[in-house]
């Protein structure tokens, strides 16, 4: 079995936000970390081939630094990693995102793709689904159980109030939640493994089938117009009506700020 | 000269850090409050691999360098002074000796396991009449066919009873040097439940509490002629050279800990407000912890160096002997300045800068006391 994870970079929220004048993220300014939801689908990827037996092959798009999202997914137990960077993919939306790594992912043989729900970065949860779209394959989202059976997946995929579980014949892809499972720790000897070994780097030249108005900043059908800061809470407000009074103040303020 | 950590010493540091964080410190308080033994921690750490760290992979290791292995204690005893410890002893004081002295097949016997985690070590060396005089041995063994003959007693053995393969020194016959009458000693492995090997008093300890130490008894123990470590004769130099490497693990064992201290009193100062603002904004407390940075950071470059001549040198114990001296002493002055620091809530057991004070205490006795450090330290400047 072949299963290609997506990973992705992420700013580790503990430290600060910081943006280009573009109002894109300046992710070279900012602490980095595997996004927790990717981590999840690595190790579900894992556990499948501690089970089944499986080549897991990492991929990531970004900066020439999101290499070491793929070191420590190697230092995990991933067996290959593939950075795929090129100044023309940069300030991408979800859809040049989902264009760039189908057509990196079109190199490579599948019989499932892993992908986290959502960035904690973008929070769309987007690239997934998109990218089985233009591969035209089914997509399962939101799993937090996966199981393998011949040539099917049997999924449970998370809803509101409930979970479906749901079958489809690979080749398929699946988007994880990061309560599907504990990551596993990485080892000392993996990490010094990781960095001895090579990392494929592919360009644009080396995605299949894709437009270049598909991609990067230029190819992207959304434009950031403008990124701030949250505004700041301003002092707080001591009520001071009689109880009854008091609860009514208090919901009319939260409704009005649309809290409930 | 390059102060920077590579990549992948950054990656590991990383690793110990959130493994240290999620699985050790959650339970450091229980540990020490209950004097209990970490088993669960002690799996999981074999699982990542951590037992192992400076061991080379053809005998199940991980096949880094020392100084990763420094760092995985360092980040270890951050949290809880017990369960890097346990490390320590395990990869410095029983690994260590059997692959720089073992044979080939002791090494194929007894490394696998231990590096792997699926076995414990420990070194046992001190005895009543033998602390820092360790010439002062009782232990006796004595040749009898095939068979080495153990009978004696050990005290204060880390990882005691826990422990799968102990490493012993013993007394094997008087020798003549320069006309003066020696005893020969010699250093031996031993296997837990071994028939005459047995486990005498629990110590009851100040600090790292969770960590088991031992006395280790030995009535008529007949081990196999092949488990002598080394040549017979050389056991205290094997004693000697092993401690070398040790005190690495014990120096590193102290910077954590200063590190701990330093890292839990400057969170607190900035959230206890006396006078209406925060103790931080206090000129004493900011000249304090201005003192105690800095005197980690100064241990801390003692420690890696330390690390960094075992890897390229073939001694380092002057060393070894200045970073434990210096990072022990810096751990007793920084955690008692931290327990200050906090105040009442310092001397309270939910805080934690009283368990590191407790446990920094250790780090200027085991493994050479203090005063020995200064003994190697002088000895070699006025040699």
């Amino acid at each position: 079995m072949k299963i290609v994870v997506c990973v992705k970079q992420v700013p580790d929220t503990k430290g600060g936000v910081k943006f280009n004048p573009d109002g894109t993220l300046d992710r070279g300014a900012m602490l980095a970390i595997m996004n927790p939801d990717d981590k999840a689908g690595l190790e579900a990827a894992l556990r499948l081939k501690d089970q089944y037996g499986a080549e897991v092959t990492v991929v990531t798009m970004g900066l020439p630094k999101a290499d070491e999202v793929l070191r420590e997914a190697l230092a995990m137990g991933a067996d290959k990693g593939i950075l795929v960077t090129d100044r023309v993919l940069g300030g991408a939306d979800t859809w040049a995102t989902s264009t760039t790594l189908a057509g990196a992912i079109r190199n490579l043989e599948y019989d499932l793709i892993i992908t986290g729900r959502q960035a904690i970065d973008g929070d769309t949860a987007q690239v997934g689904p998109q990218i089985s779209e233009h591969l035209n394959i089914p997509v399962i989202s939101y799993a937090q159980d996966i199981k393998i059976d011949g040539d099917y997946v049997i999924v449970q995929r998370q809803f509101e109030d409930r979970y479906h579980v749901l079958k489809a014949k690979m080749p398929c892809l699946i988007t994880a939640l990061s309560e599907l499972n504990e990551p596993r720790y990485m080892t000392p000897g993996g990490i010094f493994d990781a960095y001895d070994a090579e990392v494929t780097v592919w360009g644009r030249a080396d995605l299949k089938d894709v437009d270049d108005s598909n991609l990067g900043l230029k190819g992207s059908p959304t434009q950031i117009a403008k990124a701030s800061d949250k505004v700041r809470k301003g002092a707080g407000e001591v009520v001071n009506l009689d109880p009854q009074e008091s609860v009514a103040y208090i919901m009319g303020k939260l409704t009005e700020k649309h809290i409930i | 000269m390059d102060f920077s950590l590579s990549k992948k010493h950054l990656m590991a540091q990383s690793l110990f850090r959130s493994f240290a964080e999620n699985e050790v410190k959650p339970l450091a308080q229980e540990v020490d409050e209950t004097e209990e033994f970490p088993k669960a921690t002690v799996e999981k750490m074999a699982k990542s691999g951590f037992l192992g760290i400076p061991v080379p992979k053809e005998y199940g290791g991980q096949g880094c360098d020392p100084l990763t292995y420094v760092m995985c204690v360092e980040e270890l005893a951050k949290v809880c002074g017990t369960t890097a410890v346990i490390v320590s002893a395990h990869t410095s004081l029983c690994i260590d000796p059997i692959m720089t002295y073992g044979t080939e097949e002791q090494k194929q016997k007894y490394v696998p396991d231990l590096a792997s985690g699926r076995k414990l070590g420990a070194f046992g060396l001190t005895e009543p009449g033998a602390g820092t005089d360790a010439q002062g041995q009782q232990t006796k063994a004595v040749l009898d066919g095939d068979e080495w003959v153990l009978n004696g007693s050990k005290c204060f053995i880390t990882n005691g009873k826990q422990a799968d393969v102990y490493i012993i020194i013993a007394v094997t016959g008087i020798v003549e040097k320069r006309g003066r009458k020696m005893k020969e000693i010699s250093a031996f492995i031993v296997e837990k439940g071994t028939p005459g090997f047995s486990f005498g008093t629990k110590e009851k300890k100040m600090g790292i509490r969770g960590s088991s130490t031992y006395e280790l008894i030995f009535t008529d123990c007949r081990i196999p002629k092949e488990n002598l470590l080394g040549q017979q004769g050389k056991g205290f130099n094997i004693a000697m050279h092993t401690l070398d490497g040790g005190r690495i693990g014990i120096a590193a064992q102290a910077l954590g800990l200063a590190e701990g201290a330093l890292e839990t009193t400057i969170k607190y100062v900035k959230e206890r407000k006396q006078f209406g603002r925060s103790i931080a904004q206090f000129q004493n407390t900011q000249f304090q912890l201005a003192d105690m940075a800095t005197k980690v950071e100064a241990a801390k470059m003692l420690v890696y160096r330390a690390a960094m001549a075992k890897a390229t040198q073939k001694t380092y114990s002057v060393e070894a002997a200045m970073a434990k001296l210096y990072a022990a002493e810096v751990a007793m002055e920084v955690t008692t300045k931290a327990v200050q620091l906090h105040g009442g809530y310092g001397y309270i057991r939910e805080y934690d800068v009283e368990r590191m004070m407790r446990d920094a205490k250790i780090t200027e006795i085991y493994e050479g006391t203090s005063e020995v450090q200064r003994m190697v330290i002088s000895g070699n400047i006025l040699k």
